[in-house]
C-alpha cells in the first residue's frame, strides 16, 4: 500500500491527458483554446467563465471591508456594540468560502487547470496597464477556507473573550479590516495588490497588538512589529518592483501579473540574475513577515495582543503570508535559487536555521504565549524549508494544518488565562493543575499538542512528515536532519508546556473554573480539524486530496513539465521508515520531557552534583537563565546549549551590533567634539556667526512677517527676473 | 481677432489682481483678486488653445478652474478662521511670521 505509488508528476500526468484526449505535450505551444483547460496546458490569462462564485470571488473581499465601516460608524449604537454585524459579515463569508471551496472542487475537466478571476484596469498609463483583479486556484481557495474558518471561529470566542473590553467595537472593526485584507492579499492576481493587501494586514496587525495602548509595553511591541515587518518590506517592494521587469524581459512588455511572472520566471528566458535578485528581495519581505530568523523577533512580542489575536493573526494567517507569497511566485524562487539543482539554498537555510532556533527558545520561556510563539516560528521554519526543498505541496499542507492546530494551542491558552489564572500567562506562577479544572481545555489543547507534535495519526504528523521526505527526497539531506531535530525539540518542549500549565499543583491564586461554552465550542471544533485535516493528505493510506485540490495544474509548473528539464513539483514516496523516524523522535521528545516533569528522573539535580552546572549555575542568577540550565539537563547539554547560544546570540550578537554601532557613533561624536570640534572648527563658526549675525540683524528688517509684502517682493523679483530675460540673456 | 487683443486683456486683469492682493488689507477681496489672477492665466491658455487649434489649452483651462474652486473653499475657510481668532478679516495683523 506504501510503495512508490507516488511518482505523481510523471505517470498521473500521462494518464489524465490521454483519458480527457488533450492538453498534453504537443498541444500546449499551441494555446489554451478558451474553454478547456487540461492538465499541464499553459495557462495565460484567467478564466471568467464557469461556476460563479470562483469568478466574483471580489464579494468575499467586499463583505468585510464593508463590514468594518458599518461597524466603526454604527457599532456603539447597537445593542451588542457592533459584533453583530461582525458576526453576519464573517458567517456569510465563511459559507461563501465553503461554497467557493465545493465549486472548485467540482468543478470539471474542462476547467482542470484553469485559474478563474476577473481583472479590471485602473491605471494606465500607455502601454503599461495596473489591474485589480482575482486570481483563484487551488492554492487560493485553500487559503480563503483557512482564512474564513479561524476567523470565524475567533470572532465567535472573541465575544466572550473580549466582553466588556473598553474598545469592543474597535476590535470587532479591526477584526472585519483583517478578514477584508487578508483575503484582498489571497485573491490578488497581480503583486501589486497582494502588495497593498500585505501592508493592510501589517497595519490591523499593528492595530491589534497595540488594542490596549493604555500599557506601554503593548504599544513598544504593536510599534517594534510593525517596524520589523516594514525592514522585510523593504525587500518585498523591491521584489515587486523586479517582478515586473522579469515579465518585460520574458515578454517585452513588463507586467504585475502574477501568471505572467510565473510564466516568464519559467520561459527560460530571463536572466538568472534578475531572477536571484528577485528571489532574493522577496524571501527579505518572507523573512520579515513570517518571523523567519533574523527578523523573527517581532513575534514573540506581538503577544501583547489579545489572544483571538495571536490566535487569528500571529499563528494561523497573517504570519503565513510571507509562505503565501512564496507558493504564489514560486517559478521565481525555484529558478532564481536552483532549487531543484542544489543541495543548499538561501531559502532552505533561512527556514533551517529559524527552525530550530525558535524550537530552542520555546523551551526557556515561562509566559505560555510566548512558548507558542517561538514554536509558531519554528513551525514557519518548516514551512520555509520545505518551499526551498522544493516541497511545494508539503509546505503548504503544513500552512493548511498547522493553521488549524496553532489556532487551537493559542484560543486554549487564551481559555486558560481567561478562567484559569486570571489573565496571567505566566505557566510558573499562576497554572499548573488545570487538568482537574477545565477537562475540556485540556484536552482540546492535549490534541493540538499531539498535533503539533507530530504524533500518528493527527493532522501535524502527515505535514511534517511530507516535508521531510520531500526534503530528503529531493537532495536536501542535511536540512531533513535540522527537521528531524526540530520535531524532536517541538515534542519536548510542548510536553514541558501541558506540564507546567496542566500538571502538578495549582500555584496560581484564583479559582479556576472551565470557560463556558463560546470558549469551549471553538475549541473542539479546532481540536477535530486538528485531528482530521493531515487525513486529507495522508500519503500512506494512499490519500492525495489535498495535492489534487490545491496543487496548480495550469499555471505553473506542470506546463513546463512536458519539456526538457522543465520545473515541477515533487512528490516523495511515503517512506515507512523516515514516518517511523520522525514518529520515533517525537515520542522520544515528549518521553524525555515526560521522564524530567513527572518522574524526575534523567538529569534531574546535576547543578548540586556536577561543579560545572553549579558554577553554571551560580553564574546565571536570571530566572531565565535558570530556565536554559534546567532545559540543559533534558537531552543534555547540547540542546541548552543551543539554547543558550541562541539567546546569547539573540541578546548579545544582534544586540550587540546595535550597542557597537551607538556607541561607536556615539565615541567618534565625543572625537570629533573635542579635537576637530572645539579647536579647528569653532574659530572659524564663530567668526562666520558673527558675520551672519551682522548680515541677520540687518535682514531681520524685511521679515516683516505681512504677507502683502512678502507677496509685493515675490513679485518685484518675478518683474525683474523677467526683464532680465528678456533684455539681457537674449 | 487677433491673439494680441486677449493677451492684452489677460494682463491686464493678472496686473489688477497682483494689485489686489498686494494692497488690499481684507482677506476676501485678496481671494477674489487670486482668482482674478487665476481666470487671467485662464484666458491666456484658451487663447492660445484657439489660435494653435490645440485641445490641451482648453483642458488645462478646465483644470484651473477645478483647482480655483477647490482653492477658494480653503481659502474662504482660512478667511473665516482669521476673522474669527482676530475680530477682522485684515490680513495686515497677520505678523506671527515676523523675524
Amino acid at each position: 500500500m506504501v510503495a512508490a505509488q507516488l511518482l505523481y508528476p510523471l505517470t498521473k500526468l500521462a494518464a489524465d491527458a490521454s483519458e480527457h484526449g488533450s492538453g498534453h505535450g504537443t498541444e500546449q505551444a499551441g494555446g489554451h483554446g478558451g474553454e478547456h483547460h487540461a492538465v499541464g496546458e499553459k495557462i495565460t490569462e484567467v478564466t471568467s467563465h464557469g461556476p460563479w462564485l470562483l469568478n466574483h470571488a471580489w464579494l468575499i473581499v467586499l463583505i468585510p471591508a464593508i463590514s468594518y465601516f458599518l461597524i466603526l460608524f454604527f457599532g456603539k449604537k447597537l445593542p451588542k456594540k457592533g459584533h453583530e454585524i461582525g458576526l453576519a459579515s464573517i458567517f456569510s463569508v465563511l459559507i461563501m468560502a465553503f461554497v467557493i471551496a465545493y465549486q472548485w472542487i467540482t468543478r470539471g475537466h474542462e476547467y482542470e487547470s484553469a485559474v478563474f478571476g476577473k481583472s479590471y484596469t485602473w491605471w494606465r498609463n500607455g502601454p503599461i496597464e495596473l489591474g485589480v483583479g482575482t486570481h483563484i486556484d487551488g492554492l487560493a481557495v485553500m487559503m480563503i477556507v483557512v482564512v474564513a474558518i479561524i476567523s470565524t471561529l475567533v470572532h465567535v470566542y472573541s465575544t466572550e473573550y473580549l466582553k466588556g473590553d473598553v474598545r469592543y467595537t474597535h476590535y470587532f472593526a479591526a477584526l472585519s479590516l483583517f478578514t477584508a485584507s487578508m483575503m484582498l492579499l489571497v485573491v490578488a492576481d497581480n503583486t501589486l495588490q497582494l502588495l497593498v493587501g500585505w501592508e493592510l494586514v501589517g497595519l490591523c496587525s499593528f492595530m491589534l497588538i497595540g488594542h490596549w495602548w493604555e500599557d506601554k509595553n503593548n504599544t513598544n511591541a504593536a510599534l517594534k512589529a510593525f517596524f520589523t515587518t516594514r525592514t522585510g518590506d523593504i525587500g518585498l517592494l523591491t521584489g515587486v518592483i523586479m517582478t515586473f521587469f522579469i515579465v518585460q524581459q520574458a515578454t517585452g512588455e513588463g507586467s504585475f501579473s502574477i501568471l505572467d511572472i510565473n510564466n516568464a520566471a519559467l520561459s527560460g528566458t530571463v536572466g538568472h540574475t534578475l531572477l536571484f535578485m528577485t528571489a532574493l528581495a522577496l524571501l527579505l519581505g518572507i523573512i520579515g513577515k513570517s518571523g523567519q530568523f533574523p527578523l523573527h523577533t517581532w513575534l514573540p512580542d506581538a503577544m501583547a495582543g489579545p489572544t483571538p489575536v495571536s490566535a487569528l493573526i500571529h499563528a494561523a494567517t497573517m504570519v503565513v503570508a510571507g509562505v503565501y507569497l512564496g507558493a504564489r511566485v514560486y517559478p521565481v524562487f525555484w529558478e532564481g535559487f536552483n532549487i531543484g539543482e542544489t543541495s543548499i539554498n538561501m531559502m532552505v537555510l533561512v527556514g533551517g536555521i529559524t527552525i530550530l532556533i525558535g524550537a530552542a527558545l520555546a523551551f526557556v520561556q515561562d509566559d505560555i504565549k510566548k512558548v507558542l510563539a517561538y514554536s509558531t516560528i519554528s513551525q514557519l521554519g518548516f514551512m520555509v524549508m520545505g518551499l526551498g526543498a522544493g516541497a511545494w505541496t508539503a509546505a503548504i499542507f503544513h500552512l493548511f494544518t498547522h493553521a488549524f492546530f496553532k489556532a487551537l494551542l493559542f484560543l486554549g491558552s487564551g481559555s486558560v488565562a481567561h478562567s484559569g489564572s486570571h489573565h496571567s500567562f505566566d505557566m510558573k506562577k499562576d497554572m499548573g493543575g488545570l487538568r482537574k479544572h477545565m477537562p475540556i481545555t485540556f484536552w482540546t489543547f492535549m490534541v493540538g499538542t499531539a498535533a503539533l507534535a507530530g504524533v500518528f495519526p493527527l493532522a501535524g504528523f502527515w505535514s511534517k512528515d511530507e516535508i521531510l521526505a520531500n526534503a530528503g527526497e529531493a537532495g536536501y539531506k542535511t536540512f531533513m536532519i535540522v527537521g528531524f531535530v526540530g520535531a524532536f525539540l517541538t515534542a519536548a518542549y510542548m510536553t514541558r508546556c501541558i506540564y507546567l500549565t496542566f500538571f502538578g499543583e495549582y500555584r496560581g491564586h484564583h479559582h479556576p473554573h472551565e470557560s463556558n461554552k463560546t470558549i469551549t465550542i471553538p475549541l473542539i471544533i479546532l481540536g477535530f480539524l486538528s485531528v482530521t485535516a493531515g487525513l486529507l493528505n495522508a500519503v500512506a493510506f494512499d490519500i492525495h486530496k489535498f495535492q489534487e485540490w490545491v496543487e496548480p495544474k495550469g499555471a505553473f509548473p506542470y506546463y513546463n513539465l512536458v519539456e526538457e528539464g522543465g520545473a515541477y513539483i515533487l512528490h516523495a514516496p511515503f517512506s515507512v521508515p523516515k514516518a517511523i523516524i520522525a514518529s520515533l523522535v517525537a515520542f522520544a521528545g515528549i518521553g524525555v520531557s515526560y521522564l524530567y516533569y513527572w518522574k524526575k528522573i534523567g538529569f534531574v539535580g546535576l547543578t548540586e552534583k556536577s561543579k560545572l552546572a553549579k558554577a553554571f549555575h551560580t553564574f546565571l542568577v536570571n530566572k531565565y537563565y535558570l530556565d536554559v540550565l534546567y532545559t540543559d539537563k533534558i537531552v543534555g547539554y547540547t540542546k541548552g546549549a543551543i539554547a543558550h547560544i541562541s539567546y546569547w546570540f539573540n541578546q548579545t550578537v544582534i544586540d550587540g551590533i546595535v550597542n557597537f554601532a551607538g556607541k561607536a557613533t556615539v565615541k567618534i561624536g565625543e572625537f570629533t567634539y573635542t579635537r576637530a570640534d572645539q579647536q579647528g572648527v569653532d574659530g572659524v563658526v564663530n567668526s562666520l556667526a558673527t558675520g551672519s549675525q551682522g548680515t541677520g540683524s540687518e535682514l531681520s528688517r524685511y521679515q516683516s512677517g505681512k504677507i502683502q509684502k512678502y507677496g509685493a517682493a515675490l513679485f518685484a523679483s518675478v518683474v525683474i527676473l523677467a526683464l532680465v530675460t528678456l533684455f539681457v540673456i537674449r | 481677432m487677433s491673439l494680441n487683443y486677449y493677451l492684452i486683456l489677460a494682463a491686464f486683469l493678472f496686473c489688477t489682481g497682483i494689485y489686489g492682493v498686494i494692497a488690499r488689507k481684507n482677506g476676501v477681496l485678496v481671494l477674489m483678486s487670486i482668482e482674478l489672477m487665476l481666470n487671467a492665466v485662464n484666458i491666456n491658455l484658451i487663447a492660445f488653445s484657439q489660435y494653435q487649434q490645440m485641445p490641451a489649452g482648453n483642458t488645462f483651462a478646465l483644470f484651473v478652474i477645478t483647482i480655483a474652486a477647490a482653492e477658494i473653499g480653503v481659502g474662504l475657510g482660512i478667511v473665516l478662521l482669521i476673522t474669527r481668532n482676530l475680530r477682522s478679516p485684515n490680513i495686515d495683523q497677520l505678523d506671527q511670521l515676523k523675524g
